[in-house]
């Protein structure tokens, strides 16, 4: 598999997700990402470090197999299965996405990249799945999506990561993974007070604070 | 040595988390916080000279921030076990081993040589502290957490997406890993320019988001107004501290690279900007605890905007950090008691305060004194010099409005503040048995003593050790030894 085939289809992804109502969709979308990622390591030839391969099987590990375990973990409890009436409707969402990545095309074209065998699309894929999680946080209503739309941000994060996994000590690698698994398993723990608190998981109850 | 300030909270935190006996472990909370900083005292005395591959060590800067956030630990930790005690209905073993945790990560964040282990540090630091937030374990606390994980989560995947690009900057220039400060500040001027900038603009927004810089603040009032007084105190001075530190690492590599005249326009403006907009939430706040996180947000307005003037102000912003950890721990902890003593912190029921409790209430009156600016408190001086620096630098404008919204500031908070301490006595209120004794005011009144004896006097090590972390946010290296910077 090419890289670009690849980094082609988690730019799909992205807009699988902003126009999904569906909870258990964007959640499998999101895992699909997530290991379409752990696979660019071996796609971009980088399977001659053991290092680089045992924290691609980690992230595959984690993003395919524990996250979606804990999100449908909550998911069951919840009994919730869509998302309904996002704070920005799925066609906005749609044109939002492709403005943002447009915007991401320009910005990148702005970065000089080291001269070498980097996929040409990793740097604005990475920035347009960055903004696709950013428009999932903030315009959706349900925690469960919320917490879809940092795994994205996160999964753009982990793209534009692998420009430098070369470089990068496994201490720094390990940290990233670690706090990943540990963002989404200690939000697990509040989605789960929330629903108890409130007997849903819309973050429209958690209104009251406000000036 | 350096590991040890590390693993002895993590250690505490272990034993909190195994304790079955709810005094003995509220107790481990001054035990270890003396310890940790009795052991940094030690660790300072006998400054070594660090090598610039070192993944862990304490510099002047990392040294400052990290005496900061132990006295002000200790100063919590010994208001701890009175305020548990007053809440026998929760149980506090996460509480316990949230706090340590910090304390240790903390130590982590100040000792880290490397961006990526300050990131690790930063985040993990997020993680441990909501549960705090979570104590009251009701729906309005509820909703702060979740707010407070969701913010800060984002901002700090944004700061790592910082610290990537500026590794990137690295990469095309050619230096070779592990990118540890010294290294990047030495190679400073072959990092690629578009990518540290980039970088250094990432990093700003997500460590603001951690520091509640405006517009990236919003968390900071729900979280700060639901939490208890004694974890306000340690989130304002401890959590925005670690951020702080974070950022200025980031910045004294773009000082280095010759990119400061860049960084200090966007550091300028974002601090005028969260003082201004703390400003205007401040007046008419009827909430008090959410009063003090707007005036959380305002002193990170200022340091950012000390380091933004630069020159003589750099120094004074990393001495505002002391002043304003020193003087919010005693108005986040009076702010509490006072909010026991009436249970509820809003304004038409909370008056006349200085009549139930006296010295809570004093000292609420003049924490708020100090924070504003009232001479010789320690953020008088910090406020004044960085006023005199813009003033005399060039930065005329920026001077100006400073201290035109000090002045707003203070009026905005004085209603408030006057109307809780000394207002006609609310039909509504109601009685609670709390009452001011010794247990619960001496920690506030030793911070307050600090808070002016810091004012009045600076004690020689520690002037050099502010001048050594100046220099290192300026650019001009990790100044490891105090020798070297003395005159």
């Amino acid at each position: 598999m090419s890289p670009d085939l690849l980094i082609a289809l988690v730019m799909l992804t992205n807009f699988t997700l902003v126009a999904t109502s569906r909870i258990n969709k964007a959640i499998q979308v999101a895992v699909a990402q997530g290991v379409i990622l752990g696979l660019m390591p071996l796609a971009m030839g980088l399977g001659r470090h053991v290092h680089i391969l045992a924290m691609a099987a980690a992230a595959i590990a984690v993003k395919g197999w524990f996250i979606p375990f804990l999100l449908r973990r909550a998911l069951r409890h919840v009994k919730i299965h869509r998302e309904v009436d996002p704070f920005i409707g799925y066609t906005a969402s749609l044109l939002l996405c492709a403005a943002g990545t447009g915007l991401s095309l320009v910005l990148a074209h702005n970065l000089p990249l080291k001269p070498g065998a980097t996929p040409a699309f990793l740097v604005p894929a990475a920035l347009a799945t960055l903004f696709t999680g950013f428009l999932l946080l903030v315009s959706r209503r349900k925690a469960l999506t919320q917490v879809v739309g940092y795994l994205v941000l996160e999964n753009g994060i982990y793209l534009f990561a692998l420009l430098l996994v070369e470089d990068m000590p496994v201490l720094v690698e390990t940290g990233i993974l670690l706090d990943l698994f540990v963002g989404v398993f200690v939000m697990g723990i509040v989605i789960n007070h929330i629903r108890t608190a409130f007997d849903s998981t819309d973050t429209r109850h958690l209104a009251e604070l406000k000036d | 040595m350096a590991w040890i300030l590390i693993a002895l909270p993590l250690a505490a935190a272990a034993a909190a988390f195994l304790v079955d006996s709810p005094s003995v472990r509220a107790r481990l909370l001054p035990a270890t916080g003396s310890l940790h900083l009795l052991l940094l005292l030690w660790t300072l005395r006998r400054w070594a000279s660090l090598p610039a591959g070192a993944w862990l060590g304490l510099d002047a800067l990392g040294g400052w921030v990290l005496l900061v956030i132990s006295v002000l630990f200790c100063i919590c930790a010994f208001y701890a076990p009175s305020y548990l005690a007053l809440r026998p209905e929760r149980d506090h073993r996460i509480f316990c081993v949230s706090l340590l945790g910090f304390l240790g990560l903390a130590s982590l964040l100040a000792e880290a040589r490397h961006p990526g282990v300050a990131w690790v540090a930063m985040e993990t630091t997020t993680l441990v502290t909501a549960p705090l937030v979570y104590f009251n374990r009701n729906r309005r606390s509820l909703e702060a957490t979740w707010k407070y994980l969701v913010l800060g989560s984002v901002g700090i995947a944004l700061a790592l997406l910082g610290t990537l690009f500026i590794a990137y900057a690295a990469h095309m220039g050619g230096v070779e890993e592990p990118l540890q400060y010294p290294r990047l500040m030495a190679e400073a001027g072959r990092l690629s320019r578009p990518w540290l900038r980039a970088g250094f603009v990432l990093t700003l927004v997500g460590y603001g988001t951690k520091m509640g810089l405006a517009p990236l603040h919003t968390w900071k009032p729900d979280a700060y107004g639901e939490t208890p007084g004694i974890v306000g105190a340690l989130l304002a001075g401890g959590v925005t501290s670690c951020a702080f530190l974070a950022l200025l690492r980031i910045y004294a590599v773009m000082a280095a690279a010759g990119e400061d005249v860049f960084a200090r326009e966007i550091l300028v403006g974002f601090g005028l900007l969260s003082m201004a907009w703390a400003l205007v939430f401040m007046v008419g706040q009827t909430d008090f605890k959410r009063l003090l996180a707007y005036s959380s947000v305002e002193h990170m307005g200022i340091l950012v905007l000390g380091i933004g003037i630069g020159g003589g102000a750099t120094r004074f912003a990393l001495y505002h950090l002391a002043a304003n950890a020193l003087v919010k721990s005693v108005l986040f902890l009076s702010a509490g008691n006072i909010h026991r003593s009436y249970a509820s912190k809003q304004l038409p029921h909370v008056t006349g305060a200085i009549r139930r409790t006296p010295v809570s209430a004093g000292l609420f009156l003049l924490g708020f004194l100090a924070i504003t600016g009232l001479p010789p408190f320690a953020p008088f001086i910090s406020e004044y010099n960085i006023a005199a620096a813009a003033l005399g630098g060039g930065h005329v404008l920026a001077g100006a409005l400073f201290l035109l919204l000090l002045a707003g500031i203070f009026l905005g908070m004085s209603d408030t503040v006057v109307k809780v301490v000394f207002g006609t006595p609310s039909p509504q209120r109601v009685r609670t048995p709390y009452r001011d004794t010794p247990a619960t005011t001496a920690p506030l009144i030793a911070a307050l003593g600090l808070a002016l004896l810091l004012g009045l006097w600076l004690p020689g090590p520690l002037r050099a050790m502010l001048d050594g972390a100046a220099a290192t946010v300026a650019g001009h290296g990790p100044v490891v030894r105090i020798a070297e910077v003395r005159p």
